[in-house]
């Protein structure tokens, strides 16, 4: 009898996976880039954010969710899902206040850093201009809601490693939000820590080390001289 | 309801304009009242500054202020950060910074006076000065001094791009980089970096002496009217070194009456609030700065390149002092205050940064590595205040115990010439308008004596050689019996 290989092919290439990992796992091993933003390798996937979504033998479906398997015919780089992702994005951009030339994240951040691989070259619908004030009260961490996408990173890493539970989210829908647990609701009075590994895990610039700023110099940014596709190739070559 | 209503009081004043709706560019508006025999009674220009951007700032951690602030305009971001991180400098606990960062600082700041200069004489104010005010306007823009002169129009070009390579070495990128930080700068510069600009900087004092030395000829071919156009007395003020030489980084502050005779001398400009007062108009959005000594109807003052020239005891650089000898002499030992003679001194001050910047690239201490500053205690509280390229820029910030501003309070460049662009059309009116039928070669007379101050509105609308502007010709009963509009924006 001959053996299954282990490999399916994304956008017709063919990509070799273990038995167990998921589709975005696997791409991401071989160096090949699907849009994601709420994955993060080390916590269980929650599927949430929806950019990752692909073409798993004609069906729609999570690629940070669904098991790879032998034969599977995954598409994602269609002009479709990638026009389907740039309207994803522009809704994650208008939805909060993400304005990049003023924010110390920037070319450290995984939204803009897709935004740019996928091309976003204005918001579309009109900006939302929440109101919504940072919290500082913590010596050394500070939250700035306005970026927060809601991925829920920080929630699991404070939950699942650190195991503070600082995180949670609240509200439905339109109405979600991020809060913390604490009776005034303020980050100062919980016991987060900036060696927590929750103080470090946000794609975005909603949680930020106090006072660092822009220390690092345009330049030396992650995707200041790769682009995150590029990025993640680089990556699966410097694994082997 | 008007603006003025709650002018009163700054807190609601702010709080009304905070509304990004309510934001509109560069919109400059001139308004004009005659009696039945045209005769001018009133002359007012109207700006809409840009309002609101201090309720921005409040409420964001004080170390990302430097660099989002430069969002408040597109063409000298380099000077709001400078300021700003100079107040922020002091907020944060850092005493004085390396000599390494102070210099990369210095090196940025007038990479943006060159680069803001030359933006403003080549693409702004030529049309005008080498085409003529009331040539043929669908020709007076930079497309039409390409075709007359096109060697000046090159270089202009390539001046304004020095000076924005020298910016971006510095700091990151041509516009909105980062570079200075609370505590000094976030990179130093290479050796490769520094002979890149190097290489260059000799053309480009060659091109901005030769743009002093035109202008120059123009105002020999007509002296009296290139002095008198858009004249007025006023006091005048710049900052100055310990020794009373011209510095746009830092230093401190001195005001000169019209006959250039000393109001004040080296103010610690963190004691600014007991120095100068702002009159609300109700007519304007746009406050009117004035020094407290002399009150709303005498203290005011001109600021930028004629009033820095002129207020210092000498440019510390040689061209650049030699160019401002001939440039003094035609006041004959009296201070001079044609609006036309700003282009002038903007070069000089040109000049003056391209010099600087060659200095600054031959001084070992450029390469060092020794960016950031020991860091003592955090205030609550600090001013920083840089000479732009439009002028005086005050930025004064209170930060909480959280690190975040609790107030912000900018007076920036065109607003302390508020009053002064004011009186250099209501100068242009009466000598050119009264009496006549308003034309367009007229009105642009108006523009010119603007422009002249090169106010932030003409670079806010990013439109080459030209300005939005409004002049509404009104009767003693206030009804608008003539209306022209000029480049507005979405026209
Ligand atoms: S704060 Fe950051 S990590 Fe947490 S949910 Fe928001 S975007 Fe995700
Ligand atoms: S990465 Fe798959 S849903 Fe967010």
């Amino acid at each position: 009898m001959s053996e299954i290989a282990n490999t399916f092919t994304l956008d017709g290439q063919i990509v070799h996976f273990t038995p167990g990992q998921t589709i975005l796992e696997a791409a991401l091993e071989a160096g090949l880039y699907i849009p994601h933003l709420c994955f993060n390798p080390e916590l269980k996937p929650h599927g949430s954010c929806k950019l990752c979504t692909v073409i798993v033998n004609g069906r729609s479906g999570s690629a940070c969710t669904i098991k790879a398997m032998p034969g599977q015919e995954v598409q994602s780089s269609t002009p479709e899902l990638d026009g389907r992702r740039r309207l994803q994005l522009q809704m994650i951009f208008v939805e909060g206040n993400h304005f990049c030339p003023g924010c110390e994240k920037s070319g450290n951040c995984k939204l803009q850093a897709v935004a740019y691989d996928l091309e976003m070259l204005n918001p579309h619908f009109p900006h939302f201009f929440p109101e919504r004030p940072i919290d500082a009260s913590h010596p050394d961490v500070m939250i700035d809601f306005n970026r927060c996408i809601l991925c829920e990173q920080c929630v699991q890493t404070s939950r699942d490693v650190d195991g503070k539970n600082i995180f949670a989210l609240a509200g439905r829908g339109m109405k979600s939000h991020l809060i913390i647990n604490s009776p005034s609701g303020k980050l100062g009075d919980t016991d987060f820590a900036l060696t927590d590994k929750a103080a470090h895990v946000c794609p975005v610039g909603a949680i930020l080390e106090k006072r660092v700023g822009y220390a690092k110099p345009i330049g030396e940014r992650i995707y200041d001289e790769k682009t995150i596709r590029e990025q993640v190739a680089a990556d699966a070559e410097g694994g082997l | 309801m008007s603006y003025l209503e709650t002018a009163e009081s700054p807190e609601k004043l702010r709080r009304l304009v905070i509304d990004p709706v309510s934001r509109v560019e560069g919109h400059g508006k001139v308004t004009i009242l005659l009696d039945d025999n045209n005769k001018i009674h009133q002359v007012r220009l109207h700006i809409v500054e840009f309002r609101g951007f201090e309720k921005f700032i409040e409420g964001r951690p004080y170390w990302e202020v430097p660099v989002s602030v430069q969002r408040l305009c597109g063409i000298c971001p380099v000077s709001h950060q400078l300021a700003a991180v100079k107040a922020m400098d002091i907020i944060a606990g850092y005493g004085a910074i390396t000599p390494t960062a102070e210099k990369l600082r210095r090196l940025m700041h007038y990479g943006q006076i060159v680069q803001s200069h030359a933006v403003h004489f080549f693409h702004l104010a030529s049309p005008d000065l080498l085409l003529g005010f009331e040539s043929d306007v669908a020709k007076r823009n930079i497309i039409g001094v390409v075709a007359a002169h096109p060697e000046i129009a090159t270089q202009g070009v390539l001046l304004r791009k020095f000076g924005q390579e020298v910016i971006q070495h510095v700091a990151g990128k041509k516009v909105h980089g980062t570079g200075a930080i609370p505590g000094g700068m976030n990179k130093a510069l290479t050796i490769p970096e520094r002979d890149a600009m190097l290489a260059k900087v000799d053309d480009m004092i060659a091109w901005s002496t030769a743009a002093i030395h035109m202008l120059k000829k123009l105002h020999e071919s007509d002296p009296d009217f290139y002095n008198k156009f858009g004249e007025f007395d006023s006091n005048m003020m710049g900052m100055v070194r310990g020794d009373g030489a011209l510095d746009l980084y830092h230093g401190g502050l001195r005001a000169n009456d019209a006959d250039g005779k000393n109001i004040f001398d080296h103010v610690d400009y963190a004691n600014y609030e007991s120095v100068f007062d702002e009159e609300v108009k109700p007519w304007s959005y746009m406050k009117f700065p004035f020094i407290r000594t002399l009150g709303p109807e005498n203290g005011w003052y001109k600021v930028g390149p004629l009033a820095r020239v002129q207020v210092c005891d000498f440019i510390p650089t040689p061209l650049a002092e030699k160019e401002r000898q001939d440039l003094l002499a035609i006041g004959n030992g009296r201070p001079s205050h044609g609006a036309l003679l700003f282009h002038w001194a903007r070069m000089i001050e040109a000049l003056h940064g391209v010099e600087v910047i060659r200095d600054l690239l031959n001084d070992p201490d450029i390469l060092g590595t020794d960016l950031i500053a020991d860091k003592g205690a955090r205030k609550e509280e600090a001013v920083g205040v840089i000479e732009a390229p439009r002028g005086t820029l005050f930025h004064h910030y209170r930060v909480n115990e959280d690190d975040v501003v609790t107030f912000c309070n900018l007076i920036v460049s065109t607003t302390n010439n508020n009053q002064a662009m004011n009186e250099a059309i209501r100068s242009v009116a009466t000598r050119f308008l009264n009496g006549r039928e308003v034309t367009e070669g007229l009105m642009n007379h108006l523009e010119v004596a603007i422009r002249a101050y090169d106010p932030c509105l003409s670079c806010a609308t990013h439109a080459i050689g030209k300005m939005p502007l409004e002049v509404s010709l009104t009767d003693l009963n206030g009804k608008i019996i003539d209306t022209r509009f000029k480049n507005m924006l979405g026209a």
